[in-house]
């Protein structure tokens, strides 16, 4: 039984018992790691606010059989323009939930680790419509689920693309058309994201365009995880 | 894996669904309540019947009650006007131990929690705001828990009674009385930084 140091970002907890919580970390060492918070909840806890969903902080872990316990933590970001948004805050969430999802225990995953990071940062930087969209449509492509924008995927045609259908995976033309139908302006935006103009997408006003990049991005998130995300489910109730 | 006669396993079952209860300590429990007298062990389960038949939550704030409204509720020195909203009925508990508030109180029963898929139509939202002009509510205190989910809780409602014409209140956040500053978190010491009052230098 050892000690040992990570960075992490906080993904979700648990109450445990009267006064702990486990808390689900994405970390940078050792990918996702669930450990339990000890005395979390009371109010003189020296955690304080530092071990809750969206914080970014270094930790010293104690490895334990089934999960391990926190020993030290030490904010390194708290993004409170996030925490203090009720909108932000709401897309950090679903970030969080399709990470805490996809990422595995004892597997490093350094990539989604930056750009859970960057994500969270730019959130807290800028209210832009397009960060968690765009996030999620990275983390697909890193997972190997990168969609075909160029080309209608049945027969290579490349105009007029009218649609993206899931299950193929990418756009197709008005010949082979299924799935559900895609607009000129969201087709351009979704290229822009994934063809290395990230930057100039995230500026992107919110539009009819970035909610339909944004609708797709959870859909095709929900399609990959084959469950819904809860937290996107509430959104339009805000 | 029934190793025990039937009722001693049945009550050792029962026992170790309570929350902290793990299958030794049930077996703890049990075996003392056997060696207990009659009258004790009886006293105990009267206790069990009487709480689960007679209280309820109250109508009005969804505090727990005995009978239709609870003893706050129903109390006629307490403000009307003053509205404190929690997020559980230990925290109503934990609110008159300050002595300091004499208003009426609102149980959410729970916070927002968008992980967990629980929104404002899962808490008791549509009851506070149906209050509101019946009882001539003038305050409302946001008492939601200082975490992630308790704020956001907060933030939700002040946004939704912004439109009304009541003041809406958050109670404050910042150090602990007896603490040590060195271990205070960024945010709570940046909010009680924010939150820093004049002293009377009288």
């Amino acid at each position: 039984m050892a000690l040992y140091r990570d960075e992490g970002i906080v993904l979700r907890t648990w109450k445990l018992g009267e006064a702990d919580r486990i808390v689900v970390f994405l970390t940078l060492g050792r990918g996702k790691v669930r450990a339990v918070a000890k005395g979390v909840r009371k109010t003189r806890s020296k955690f304080g606010a530092r071990l809750e969903p969206t914080s970014h902080a270094a930790l010293q872990f104690y490895e334990g059989r089934e999960l391990d316990i926190v020993t030290q933590a030490d904010s390194i970001d708290h993004f409170r323009a996030v925490r203090e948004d009720l909108d932000r805050f709401g897309r950090a969430a679903t970030m969080l939930e399709a990470v805490d999802q996809l990422a595995q225990e004892g597997e490093a995953n350094p990539r989604l680790f930056q750009m859970l990071l960057g994500a969270l940062r730019t959130l807290s930087a800028q209210d832009a419509p397009l960060v968690a969209p765009a996030f999620f449509w990275k983390v697909l492509a890193l997972e190997g689920y990168r969609p075909e924008l160029d080309v209608c995927v049945e027969c290579g045609a490349a105009e007029p693309l009218v649609a993206f259908d899931l299950d193929s995976g990418g756009v197709l033309c008005r010949g082979c058309r299924r799935g559900s139908s895609i607009t000129p302006d969201a087709l351009a935006l979704l290229r822009r994201i994934l063809g290395g103009q990230l930057g100039a997408a995230l500026g992107e006003a919110a539009s009819p365009a970035t909610h339909e990049v944004d609708h797709l991005a959870t859909r095709a998130m929900e399609h990959h995880l084959e469950r819904r995300l809860r937290s996107a489910a509430l959104l339009p109730n805000w | 894996m029934a190793v025990y006669a039937g009722p001693v396993q049945d009550l050792i079952d029962e026992l170790g669904r309570l929350p902290g209860i793990g299958p030794k300590s049930a077996q703890r429990i049990a075996f003392h309540l056997l060696k207990l007298p009659r009258d004790d062990a009886l006293r105990l389960a009267r206790a069990v019947v009487e709480a689960k038949e007679r209280v309820s939550f109250c109508t009005r704030c969804f505090n727990i009650a005995e009978g239709d409204a609870c003893a706050i509720c129903t109390d006629p020195r307490r403000e009307a006007s003053v509205l404190c909203v929690v997020e559980e009925p230990r925290d109503v508990v934990a609110v008159e131990k300050t002595g300091e508030f004499h208003g009426r109180y609102h149980v959410l029963q729970g916070a927002i929690s968008p992980i967990e898929g629980i929104g404002p139509e899962q808490l008791r939202v549509r009851e506070l705001l149906a209050r509101i002009e019946p009882e001539g509510v003038q305050e409302i205190i946001l008492c939601t828990n200082p975490n992630i989910e308790g704020e956001a809780t907060a933030m939700y409602l002040a946004k939704l009674l912004g439109a009304l014409d009541l003041q809406v209140t958050r109670i404050a956040s910042g150090l602990p009385v007896g603490g040590d500053l060195e271990y205070a978190d960024e945010l709570t010491l940046g909010r009680a930084l924010e939150g820093r009052r004049v002293l009377d230098t009288g």
